[in-house]
């Protein structure tokens, strides 16, 4: 209908040497599934990089199965559903991880605030407990040596660097 | 429930121009389509007034949104469509998120000339993916189909795989879907008509497309 060169139309139309993606039938309803799941596992891979910034990288990366834009045969479809099935499995591990570990420090920040002297020289920041920012808090003496001879101990939070606010909001 | 009224009744002049699918892409891909647009424009340098327009955009977006952008409807939908058709998007990266990468790259979004910054107002503001072609050059409407064996991309070595998805004429292939235009029908210093074309993806609402070729070609017509 469209094809105006004759070499081309009968070959795009009527083409008897079919690439092996695009044949029919009940593989094309296979292909159909595969896409779908692809979509809702990059869905779910999206939420999990949305999760995890700016704490930490998950690797959202799944090799090409072609160099160039083409329907994919169905083996093709697979491994790339396969592949980004894992990479969901990994992000979700690793942000479970994480979201551990940040508890973890949470509860521990609380009991150096409760006895900084029970945690001395302890260093926490704010990217450890899952906050933004570059700010911490850090058990130290009162007066330096004189605290530390007395047991003077207390938690110092520091706001962080001011620049890196001002370079966010200018960014 | 009326259907929608076309772009023409609502005063969008000059109208998108649906252009088709070959079938069995269709069958592989439903909601894959192509439109575009055609404008008596030239390029030339940004305007004062799209210069504005591009600071706007980069003071609304930084990095955090880079990232989330993917869990946006019309990007999600372009991610997924590039894992279906075998591109890694993170390598290849969707138009959109190839603009958001230079805005976190260069600091902002810089003005490259007209057409392009249209095309970036545009794909910011709407996420849909959008193609230029010299208007003059292409022959009849644009289609999405796959190369048919011992086609060639004008200024590629080789020929293409066949197989591979193109945007094409009535003649020969315009370019990757998603990829290198064939220097045949490219916009250069030259082209007096530009064709902006879009490419709708399953996801992509039709109003998306209409708006984002309108707003193209609306600052094209305006400079």
């Amino acid at each position: 209908m469209i094809y105006t060169r004759m070499r081309v139309m009968p070959d795009l139309l009527y083409r008897d040497t079919r690439t092996e993606p695009l044949s029919g039938g009940d593989e094309l309803l296979a292909r159909a599934e595969l896409r779908r799941q692809i979509g809702r596992l990059e869905r779910q891979l999206a939420a999990i990089v949305a999760e995890a910034f700016p704490r930490f990288r998950v690797d959202a990366g799944v090799a090409a199965a072609a160099p160039e834009p083409r329907a994919l045969g169905l083996g093709e479809l697979e491994a790339v559903r396969d592949a980004l099935a894992a990479q969901v499995a990994d992000g979700r591990r690793a942000l479970d991880e994480r979201v551990r570990l940040e508890a973890a420090n949470r509860e521990l920040l609380e009991r150096m605030l409760d006895a900084p002297e029970e945690h001395k020289w302890l260093r926490i920041s704010r990217a450890d407990v899952g906050e933004p920012g570059c700010g911490h808090w850090h058990s130290r003496p009162h007066f330096g040596p004189i605290g530390m001879m007395m047991g003077w101990w207390r938690v110092k939070v520091s706001s962080g660097c001011p620049l890196s606010g001002r370079l966010a909001a200018g960014f | 429930m009326g259907s929608d009224p076309a772009p023409s009744d609502l005063g969008w002049e000059p109208a998108p121009e649906p252009g088709w699918v070959a079938p069995h892409v269709a069958a592989e891909f439903p909601g894959l389509a192509i439109s575009s647009i055609v404008v008596d424009s030239r390029p030339g340098s940004t305007p004062e007034a799209v210069r504005r327009r591009l600071r706007d955009l980069s003071d609304r977006f930084y990095g955090a949104h880079a990232v989330r952008m993917r869990e946006r409807p019309i990007p999600w939908a372009y991610r997924a469509f590039f894992r279906q058709i075998g591109l890694d998007p993170d390598r290849t990266r969707t138009p959109v998120e190839d603009l958001a990468l230079e805005r976190l790259r260069e600091g902002a979004f810089k003005p490259h000339g007209l057409p392009a910054d249209a095309v970036t107002v545009a794909t910011i503001e709407t996420g849909v993916a959008l193609r230029l072609f010299d208007a003059e050059q292409l022959r009849g409407n644009l289609c999405v189909r796959d190369s048919a064996p011992g086609e060639v991309l004008a200024g590629r070595p080789g020929e293409l795989t066949p197989g591979t998805l193109v945007i094409a004429d009535d003649a020969a292939p315009a370019g990757l879907l998603f990829g290198a235009t064939s220097e045949a029908c490219a916009v250069t210093q030259g082209t007096r008509r530009i064709a902006v074309a879009a490419v709708q993806v399953s996801g992509v609402p039709q109003i998306a497309v209409d708006e984002a070729l309108w707003m193209t070609a609306a600052t094209l017509e305006a400079a």
